[in-house]
């Protein structure tokens, strides 16, 4: 009777365990129901979308997925002797560093000065922040405006009389690109102030007790100890400006179209362009090298994650 | 170091300290409200040339006040102002970005939101995973995913309809809607989830009884970053709306590209103007909330 009973008891024990472990996934499962969106957008989008972006740039496909030949690098060989390709990897970097540029430097400046205790700081912020409410078709709009010579700030200066001003970066090729760099940076330079602002705003303010009683003067406390102070908030500002620049289309299509002649394309206008002229395999060629500077800024992060998993063991 | 240098250095450079009127404080305000100036110009030159004739615009006076104000071309541009063959104006394009916001803002929040609960409180096998794919996606240009969506929208037949452009924004919406709603649900206390479940509720029950009141705050930002962000987008309706449904930014582009002969700035900025009204208004409205949503948005890395 008793051996039974004993046995019984561990048969029910087990039984137990298992209905527990049972009742638990039955209780994660709606968790797994209800992320089902985010399974199929992870995977099936992101995952699954890059795969075949990628595989199909071996692939001589023009648009519609019948007599696939898979071609090898070729299009990659006629990529980097496409002029027009080539060119637009060159104008990206230029773009690219000059906004990445003026938006950091001219975003740092703007967050030291609203850092100076001034007076109506909400609506300088306003002021600053509203053009990124405005969406790049806009921006490149009035700024072709503006810097259209018959119309714009060059008739505006002549006007004064100053009869020999040019200022008409957008007609010349040479400068096109700085023309779009200035409307760019106009929408983008707010942004960059409100991430630093918040990195400057975090800094101790007992470091600028100490540094004043040290006498270092101001510039040399900003440039030796806040900024690197403040190196989350510049990296955070720095990978959404690189994200943003790999992505460039919508500015290029309503400020210039690319042009005068090529001067203005950029790596995202040739992926477009190559769709819509049904040569797919091309375009899928430029877009998986597009996909290279976020693979590096991905890389560089798990880096930074993995030295600082380091140190945390360390010490 | 003498005492003379550190209170001389204490009085003379700026750092947030706050000080009298000096020199210093002059420049900073002069700098201040010349970058102002540079911000507010082009806004200034929109609204100033929509409400101006073409002939008050010549010989460089884009800056000055209309003469005779007129609001002839902002009728134009949302009534008649020609796209092509068509000149219905922007009004279509304008109906079309409603029905998509409309549509598009709740379906990405309330899939996001609900997402981010998971990840939170409910984390299953894998589901790290799976965040790590999706913040993975806001990162990668659309271009490079344009023609695999073509693809498979076009399969189940929703390439170029309204379905097939909010399912598109829901998609690219969800990366950064979902680590906003993460991070707000890691926020709140744990016992707060766990005397539910003492109390026998699940996780639709915790949802949409604890959860989704709580994160009103939340959501008020998620719906500012979505209608901003959905409204000004152009690549997507441009490839996904197709003809009927183009979005009212695909629209004043095309009126823009439209003009013949001279360009028509009248028009053209009255369009921009009309274009933009709604995120300027919502920008204006929403103030700090808008600000805290470009900060939630800037956290991740």
């Amino acid at each position: 009777m008793t051996t039974i009973t004993a046995s019984e008891r561990a048969l029910s024990e087990g039984q137990l365990k298992s209905r527990a472990n049972r009742r638990r996934l039955l209780s994660k499962l709606p968790a797994i129901i209800g992320t089902i969106p985010m399974m199929i957008v992870a995977i099936g989008v992101f995952v699954i979308g890059i795969g075949f972006t990628i595989v199909l740039s071996f692939t001589n496909v023009k648009f519609f997925l019948i007599n696939i030949d898979f071609v090898g690098l070729k299009q990659y060989d006629i990529l980097w002797s496409t002029a027009r390709w080539v060119e637009s990897v060159k104008h990206i970097w230029f773009y690219g560093f000059g906004h990445i540029a003026l938006c950091l430097v001219g975003g740092f400046l703007l967050a030291v000065f609203m850092d100076q205790r001034i007076k109506a700081e909400d609506a300088f912020r306003t002021i600053f922040l509203y053009p990124f409410a405005l969406s790049a078709v806009i921006t490149g709009l009035v700024w072709q405006l503006m810097l259209d010579p018959i119309w714009g700030l060059q008739a505006y200066v002549r006007s004064l009389g100053f009869s020999d001003f040019t200022f008409a970066p957008l007609a010349d090729g040479n400068t096109a690109l700085l023309g779009m760099i200035v409307a760019s940076s106009w929408n983008g330079v707010g942004v960059t102030m409100a991430i630093l602002l918040a990195g400057l705003r975090g800094v101790d303010e007992e470091i600028w007790k100490a540094a004043r009683i040290d006498g270092i003067p101001t510039w040399r406390t900003y440039i030796s100890i806040v900024i690197p102070m403040m190196r989350g908030a510049v990296a955070t500002a720095l990978v959404l400006l690189v994200v943003n620049v790999v992505r460039t289309f919508d500015i290029v299509i309503a400020m210039t179209g690319g042009g005068p002649g090529i001067s203005t394309q950029m790596p995202a206008t040739y992926v477009i362009d190559s769709i819509n002229s049904r040569n797919v395999g091309q375009g899928m060629a430029a877009a998986t090298i597009m996909l290279l500077p976020i693979a590096m800024l991905i890389l560089i992060q798990f880096f930074f994650r993995w030295r600082a998993s380091l140190k945390g063991r360390t010490t | 170091m003498s005492v003379a240098t550190a209170n001389s250095s204490g009085v003379e450079p700026s750092g947030p300290k706050p000080r009298r009127v000096t020199p210093g404080r002059i420049g900073i305000y002069a700098f201040l409200i010349m970058a102002a100036i540079f911000f507010l110009l082009p806004l200034a030159v929109m609204i100033l040339t929509s409400m101006k004739s073409m002939n008050e615009i010549r010989g460089g006076n884009i800056f000055a006040l209309p003469a005779q104000p007129t609001l002839d071309y902002w009728i134009k541009a949302w009534s008649s102002a020609c796209t092509g063959v068509t000149c219905n104006g922007l009004a279509p394009g304008f109906f079309n970005s409603v029905k998509i916001t409309v549509l598009a803002v709740p379906i990405s929040i309330i899939l996001s939101m609900i997402n981010g609960y998971a990840l939170s409180f409910w984390r299953f096998r894998g589901s790290e995973l799976m965040f790590g794919l999706l913040v993975f996606g806001a990162f990668v240009p659309f271009q490079v995913l344009v023609y695999p969506i073509i693809f498979g929208l076009s399969r189940v037949g929703l390439f170029g309809t309204l379905p097939g452009i909010v399912i598109v924004h829901s998609v690219f919406g969800m990366p950064i809607l979902t680590l906003l709603f993460r991070n707000f649900f890691a926020s709140l206390p744990a016992e707060l989830f766990k005397a539910a479940r003492v109390d026998g509720a699940g996780f639709w029950r915790i949802f949409f009884s604890v959860m989704l009141p709580m994160s009103v705050p939340i959501a008020i930002v998620a719906v500012i970053l979505q209608v901003t962000g959905i409204w000004n987008d152009f690549i997507f309706g441009l490839v996904f709306a197709g003809r009927e449904n183009l979005p009212m930014t695909v629209q004043l582009n095309n009126i823009v590209r439209t003009s013949t002969g001279t360009v028509e700035y009248s028009t053209n900025m009255a369009a921009t103007i009309l274009t933009g009204a709604v995120p300027l208004i919502v920008y204006f409205v929403s103030g700090k909330w808008f600000v805290r949503g470009i900060a939630a948005g800037a956290v991740k890395g």
